[in-house]
């Protein structure tokens, strides 16, 4: 059901903690949906130099979790604002089209956590990082509301 | 490790399906090899399938205080249940077209409700407690006059409870209204008797209890008429046309023999192991049973583990060699969580960590030793990683 990248990052899931020092913190998905995940960033001078997560969720929200800190680790904040859930998806070589929304979280996560980096900057985030689709709907509302088609029902 | 060695494997999912029973397999072998004639067929050659089929409808009626004509193989629990509720439903439409089942049925029962609703049949879904128990009083009350069947399950297939299926039974006959039993996680493991449950019709499935899957079977009280589902060349006495599975329906009764025959000893010897689960799995923080205390399936033990989801436990487990499984949404396909949790009034979050260990014939206490020292690990480490785990103070 999973590919083998999916099953590494799941069973040995890189930048797994918290940073007592983060500069940017960012919490999506909720309990009732069965997963959250929770960024960590220390960003210094624009560049992220460290990055932890935690999660709570099934294999493939451990494994984008994973995955995504792998992607924004040692990048510049522009860049990791262009992180897509795609390219999440495609560092792991797929995940199964009913897992395509712990893609979406994931994304969301590092947003929302760049997000909370700016507001501590003094900045509105919003016109820069977007809808951190921090919402209390469950996964399918979130694909509809970022207009994402590939989220298979 | 060899991922295709599973000789060290721990399968604690005997809920799910079994290992095949050497007697069974024993017991089917001649009808796949020597003897393969078409039961129907009229030359001598088709006489020892004939016969195989007939002693193992004699031998399933055995066990279940029912006459042999009483017995219709099925290709399983889902045609058995499709068979009943479908068949009494429409055989009783000139009478009315309400039907009443519980909200913590099977799927194959559930399912086949809510087709019969897009038909323009009624369905009203019995609530349960917190131990998965059906509310009598509720079911009662639900009867109206244009009530035709009733279809409660004998025991729960995610928590293993067991429902008072003889106080219902005979209330519906009481009622008139037709009763039919799921009783695929019972047959084999509890005492089933027909005549003391007061049922109408009752399913099993052969695959539940050591026996073949794709096999099953239908009870159907003499007297009682309901429409076939298959419609062919009248085999089953024209109850379910298609060529008849010998060798399944052969292995089927085998096994089914063999259990009832060793249920007494299995089912204390199951109790002690899931007493020896409860034991060491109850020890670590947050976890609770879930279903009836004592009013349960021997072998089933089911939990639920706070704070962690339960596709990951169950990945986790399966790497370390154990196969369990979980109601969580991962697992049901759908993004809720098992709605016979929901069902007991379990929050969307607690039922995400659901946890379903089901022993069986095969099973060990070097199976339980290996659970009990594997998922305290597993939980740990998972919590380790969750946002949500307020640890421990
Ligand atoms: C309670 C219950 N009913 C019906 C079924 C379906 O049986 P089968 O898999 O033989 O179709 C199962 C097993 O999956 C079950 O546990």
């Amino acid at each position: 059901m999973y590919t083998e990248k999916v099953m590494d990052h799941f069973m040995n899931p890189r930048n797994v903690g918290t940073i007592e020092d983060a500069n940017g913190v960012g919490q999506v998905g909720n309990l009732k949906c069965g997963d959250i995940m929770k960024i960590f960033l220390k960003i210094e001078n624009d560049v992220i130099v460290d990055v932890k997560f935690q999660t709570f969720g099934c294999a493939a929200a451990v494994a984008t979790s994973s995955m995504a800190t792998e992607l924004i680790k040692g990048k510049t904040v522009q860049e990791a604002l262009q992180l897509t859930n795609r390219a999440v998806v495609e560092a792991l070589d797929d995940l199964p089209p009913m897992k395509m929304h712990c893609s979406v979280l994931a994304e969301e996560a590092v947003k929302s956590a760049l997000a909370d980096y700016y507001q501590r900057q003094g900045l509105d985030p919003i016109p820069i990082v977007g809808c951190t689709g921090n919402c209390d709907a469950c996964h399918s509302d979130h694909a509809h509301d970022h207009g994402r088609s590939d989220e298979e029902e | 490790m060899d991922k295709n060695d599973f000789s060290a494997y721990v399968y604690a999912d005997n809920a799910a399906t079994t290992r095949l029973s050497d007697t069974a397999l024993e017991a089917m072998l001649p009808y796949m090899t020597a003897y393969y004639g078409n039961p129907s067929s009229i030359y001598s050659f088709s006489h020892e399938s004939r016969k195989a089929l007939s002693a193992a409808r004699s031998d399933v009626a055995a066990v279940l205080n029912a006459d042999p004509s009483e017995i219709i193989f099925t290709s399983g629990g889902t045609e058995s249940d499709n068979h009943a509720v479908v068949g009494a439903a429409r055989a009783n439409v000139a009478k009315g077209k309400h039907l009443i089942t519980s909200t913590i049925e099977h799927h194959a029962l559930l399912h086949t409700m809510k087709q019969l609703e897009k038909e323009g049949y009624s369905v009203t879904y019995v609530p349960v407690d917190g131990e998965g128990t059906v509310d009598v009083e509720a079911l009662k009350a639900a009867v109206r006059p244009d009530t035709t069947v009733i279809s409660i399950m004998m025991a729960n297939n995610e928590v293993g409870t067991i429902q008072p299926i003889a106080e219902i039974g005979a209330f519906a006959k009481s009622k008139g209204i037709l009763f039919h039993t799921d009783a695929v996680q019972a047959v084999g493991h509890i005492p089933v008797d027909v005549k003391e449950l007061n049922v109408d019709m009752l399913s099993l499935s052969g695959h539940k209890f050591h026996g073949p899957k794709g096999v099953g079977a239908l009870y159907l009280r003499k007297g009682v008429r309901i429409l076939p589902l298959m419609q062919g060349g009248g085999q089953e006495r024209g109850r379910r046309s298609g060529t008849e599975n010998v060798a399944g329906a052969v292995g089927l009764a085998a096994a089914l023999k063999e259990a009832a025959s060793q249920m007494e000893t299995e089912a204390a010897r199951l109790k002690a192991l899931v007493a020896r689960l409860d034991e060491g799995i109850l020890k670590i923080p947050y976890t609770k049973k879930t279903g009836h205390p004592t009013n349960r399936l021997p072998g089933l033990a089911s939990y639920t583990v706070e704070f962690i989801e339960g596709e990951s436990m169950i990945l986790h487990l399966d790497i370390r060699g154990i196969a369990a499984s979980t109601g969580s949404a991962c697992s049901t396909g759908s993004l809720d969580p098992s709605h016979v949790l929901m069902a007991m009034g379990l929050t969307h979050e607690v039922a995400h960590g659901s946890l379903r260990l089901s022993l069986g014939k095969y099973s060990t206490d070097a199976d339980v030793d290996k659970i009990l020292a594997e998922l305290p690990e597993v939980v740990a480490l998972l919590r380790r990683m969750s946002p949500v785990w307020p640890g421990l103070e």
